[in-house]
């Protein structure tokens, strides 16, 4: 095992230099000067040109800056955002807690739907529910979930009335944000009409943002149960005289878990392609809504930092499935005697 | 009574060419105390008889039979729950892969254990008890230490060996043996098969053994039954059949055997005209 | 006793593309995903033929009319017009265009730099190996939507800069395949022996090696090709795409999004029309990869 987590570890490392790579040439790749896209100032005279070269050190040479640049993201500091003149890791920081929760909610969603569909559809291969599970799952996939989500919009909120628009909680709540997810500040501050309204508004973004990972989900749990089901140690399993339930949901499932785990790993990444999204169509103040918007903005320090810090964090959860994955693998966490 | 008797067995299987029989009317029958070796070529349905009779084969194969009677009860008018009481307990069987039979995720002591709670009712410090027992009798020694250990851990013949102990635990009154050293090195294969034997003379339980083998029928069975694409060519009590063969059929799996060679080439089955044997041995 | 045919009624299997045909013929959701393909294609062909009215002209007249089956609608404007008088059915019908090209261009760049990469990195091995991996690894890091989103942004909004970039995101997954099909195939005897007998590099890349690891690469490419589609809906819609007013799907959306509750067809039937044809190339690719996967052929 640890064979295996040192030489996980050894393969990030090369991918996270080439990460820092590439958003640190990100802005000098832009169209245009780099130092008035980081600065955001137009017009400059010549002696505040040249004190911005010198502030953002384009006067040394390439690899003197890229070198600089690291120890700067290694101690937080991401520069400052042009629209707010904050430091981007506190802008991150301050929505980043909104888009985990809603990331964590459609995650949620999308297991407890997704692996139990997965079973059935296995059990009762070939059968009305298989296809009929499966179909929906397709579907699912093939959605621009943008679209999705207008139509839940226009049906769930617009036409029933059953669930808010945008957001992620009632105009009327001010909660004091100590831990940054609504969940948590409105039970902590005591305001059960704050949580429920929280839980509402959670509601349709969750769901748009689950429904491709829990369709995935699905087919991929179906695909390892009926892989795992013809095994030899399944037919032993009944051999022993074990009930079908027994067979199937604990001797089958716990080694079709083992690839389903990794599938799950993989929709973090896609989550966070989802959030953007879902963020901008439900007007939820994440950091995907913020990425975009800073696009549009050319706010350029965010863009550049924006990446880095997702492309970290999406590499450091898959680092952690990887762990997961070594640790429910029996032929990975004991090695062979 | 014989513990398991069956008469004219057909097991057909649905596939995308059509209507496949694997097993074309067979009689099998095997009294406690004996030893039967069912023997054939790879394809001749041997496995799937005895997998019929367990209930292990896929939804795609239809199973009829006039008669399929475990001591006395039919196996086929019973309930799927009222025949799970006696698979794993009165009838076990073990397979030709040893280390793939066994559940990768979980400890042998867990999956030893398992069969133990299940028709036993024995738990915890019981059942350990019991596993370190039946390891011992499988000749695994230091059971206590084993039963932590994952099947990956271990070599072919000791997962054999655990196959064993899992198929014993509840001391079945038939025992089914499906080709269990095929997959085996040669030394280790003689140590499985004395064992089986010794296992079998001590418990008196009936034993089933499924072979391609002619040495391992010689060493070890009473009866024995050839089998050839899905039907019985013959069967006969062992001496009679090494001596004096009714079909040519097995004249002709004999006469393969290295041992009985004349002249620099070895005779094959397809030299033997057997055709009308074809259901004979009925 | 049940009767049942003895062996000899079993049929002799067919062979070749006859064969292939046979198994994906059998998966219905296959065929009928080929035959929506089919259609969509045959009106992106002659749209101009087919569409009542021009994509582009706006009648000051119809504004925000609904389609015929509702209050209001006519059978001038069969799915209702647009929030600046253009008529739906047309511009859905031109936008079939643009999302078939999308993703054959798109598929197509990928496919090329993937192969080549794949190739290069599969058969010589070493630190061009290492390299190269490195390099597909990071890219994959990246949330494929968000990278194209930057990549956009670095080159400028516009179709044919949205093309590139998903071309890019999307390519490590065909390099990865092609890697890995070259890998396993390098150590086979027919590749030694064309080796011994003089071939070149490129000639055993290309000729003796490749046509070997097509299956997985088809397959991959169907699912390529709807993702592409998507990805550039997604992008159209966040307004760095293909950009007003061409009649992409996606871009449709975006300038929809204000008119839901006024208008619901201006929002439903452009996302209908990406569901549908992203579906009938998915339920093409599940018969694809089982018609040509012999591992699940059923026997």
């Amino acid at each position: 095992m640890l064979r295996y987590i040192l030489h996980r570890l050894a393969l990030v490392i090369p991918t996270l230099i080439g990460i820092t790579i590439c958003s640190f040439g990100f802005v000098r790749l832009i169209p245009g000067d780099p130092i008035l896209a980081l600065s955001g100032e137009r017009g400059v005279s010549a002696e505040r040109y040249a004190a911005l070269v010198t502030k953002y050190g384009f006067d040394k040479p390439i690899w003197e800056q890229y070198f600089r640049y690291i120890g700067q993201v290694l101690q937080g500091d991401f520069g400052d955002s042009l629209a707010t003149h904050r430091p981007v890791i506190s802008e991150f920081l301050k929505l980043f807690p909104a888009t985990v929760e809603l990331a964590v909610f459609a995650l949620i969603f999308a297991i407890v739907l997704g692996v139990p569909a997965g079973i059935f559809a296995a059990v009762k291969r070939g059968s009305w529910l298989d296809q009929g599970l499966m179909g929906t799952a397709l579907v699912g996939y093939s959605m621009p979930i943008f679209w999705w989500g207008l139509l839940l919009i226009i049906f769930f909120s617009g036409y029933l009335g059953w669930t808010p628009v945008s957001g992620r909680i009632g105009l009327q709540f001010f909660l004091k944000p100590v831990t940054g997810f609504m969940l948590i500040d409105s039970l902590l501050a005591g305001n059960f009409d704050a949580f429920v309204s929280a839980l509402r508004h959670l509601i349709l973004p969750t769901i748009v943002l689950g429904t491709i990972p829990l369709a995935v989900i699905a087919r991929q749990t179906r695909s390892a149960m009926l892989e795992v089901m013809g095994e030899d140690y399944v037919r032993t399993a009944r051999a022993k005289g074990l009930s079908g339930n027994r067979v199937i949901g604990l001797h089958a499932l716990r080694n079709a878990l083992i690839p389903v785990v990794t599938t799950i790993g993989l929709q973090i990444g896609v989550l966070m392609g989802g959030a953007i999204l879902t963020e901008t169509i439900f007007s939820w103040p994440g950091i995907g809504r913020w990425l975009v918007d800073s696009i549009y903005k050319r706010d350029y320090a965010v863009v550049q930092n924006g990446l880095l810090i997702v492309a970290v964090i999406v590499m450091v959860v898959n680092l952690l499935v990887d762990l997961l994955y070594a640790f429910i693998n029996p032929r990975i966490r004991v090695q062979s005697s | 009574m014989a513990l398991l008797d069956i008469r004219n067995l057909t097991v057909a299987f649905d596939t995308s060419v059509g209507l496949f029989k694997a097993v074309d009317g067979i009689d099998v029958s095997v009294d406690a105390r004996e030893v039967l070796a069912i023997v054939g070529e790879s394809g001749s349905g041997k496995s799937v008889a005895m997998l019929a009779v367990m209930g292990l084969l896929p939804a795609s194969a239809t199973v009829t039979a006039d008669k399929m009677e475990f001591e006395g009860k039919n196996l086929m008018a019973m309930t799927a729950q009222q025949k799970r009481r006696i698979i794993g307990k009165d009838i076990a069987m073990i397979f030709q892969e040893p280390v793939a039979s066994l559940n990768p995720c979980f400890t042998i002591g867990f999956q030893i254990e398992e069969v133990l709670s299940r028709h036993m009712g024995l738990n915890g410090r019981a059942a350990r008890d019991r596993a370190i027992e039946l390891l011992q009798l499988v000749g695994i020694k230091d059971g206590a230490d084993r039963l932590g250990a994952f099947p990956h851990q271990m070599s072919g013949g000791q997962c054999q060996r655990v196959m064993i102990a899992m198929a014993i635990a509840c001391s079945p009154k038939l025992l089914i043996a499906d080709e269990p050293t095929t997959a085996l090195d040669v030394t280790i294969q003689k140590q499985i098969l004395d064992l089986l034997v010794k296992l079998q003379a001590d418990t008196g339980m009936g034993l089933i053994m499924i072979t391609h083998d002619m040495g391992v029928v010689a060493e070890t069975a009473d009866r024995v039954i050839v089998q050839y694409k899905g039907h019985k060519m013959e069967e006969a009590d062992v001496l009679t059949l090494f001596e004096n063969p009714a079909s040519n059929y097995t004249r002709a799996l004999l006469s393969a055997l290295p041992e009985n060679a004349v002249g620099d080439r070895l005779p094959t089955v397809a030299d033997y005209n057997f055709a009308h044997d074809l259901g004979a041995g009925q | 006793m049940t009767t049942v045919g003895n062996a000899a009624e079993t049929r002799k299997p067919v062979s070749g593309l006859r064969e292939f045909w046979h198994y994906f013929s059998q998966n219905r959701g296959a065929v009928l995903g080929l035959i929506v393909l089919s259609i969509m294609v045959l009106i992106a062909l002659f749209a101009p033929v087919l569409a009542p009215h021009a994509p582009e002209l706006q009648y000051r007249d119809a504004l925000l009319r609904p389609p015929v089956w509702q209050e209001g609608g006519s059978w001038t404007y069969v799915l209702g017009t647009d929030a600046v008088g253009r008529d739906m059915l047309s511009r859905l019908m031109y936008g079939a265009r643009f999302s078939l090209i999308i993703g054959a261009v798109v598929v197509v760049l990928a496919l090329l730099g993937g192969i080549t990469l794949g190739l290069i990195a599969g058969y010589f091995r070493g630190w061009v190996d290492v390299v190269i991996m490195r390099v597909m690894d990071i890219i994959l890091a990246f949330p494929s939507l968000l990278l194209a989103l930057v990549l956009v942004a670095v080159l400028g909004p516009g179709l044919v800069n949205a093309m590139l970039a998903i071309a890019l995101v999307l390519q490590p997954h065909f390099a990865r395949l092609v890697r890995a099909a070259v890998m396993a195939e390098h150590s086979r005897d027919y590749v030694t022996s064309a080796k011994l007998a003089g071939a070149s590099h490129i000639r055993l890349m290309l000729v003796t090696i490749l046509p070997n690891c097509l299956a997985p690469l088809i397959v991959q490419a169907t699912l390529s090709f709807s993702s592409a589609i998507l990805e550039a809906a997604a992008l159209g819609f966040l307004g760095l795409g293909a950009q007003p007013p061409t009649p992409e799907w996606g871009t449709m959306l975006a300038t929809a999004r204000e008119f839901i509750t006024r208008a619901p067809w201006v929002v439903t039937f452009p996302g209908l029309a990406i569901l549908i044809t992203v579906l009938a190339i998915n339920l093409m690719g599940d018969g694809l990869r089982d018609a040509l996967d012999p591992k699940l052929k059923r026997s």
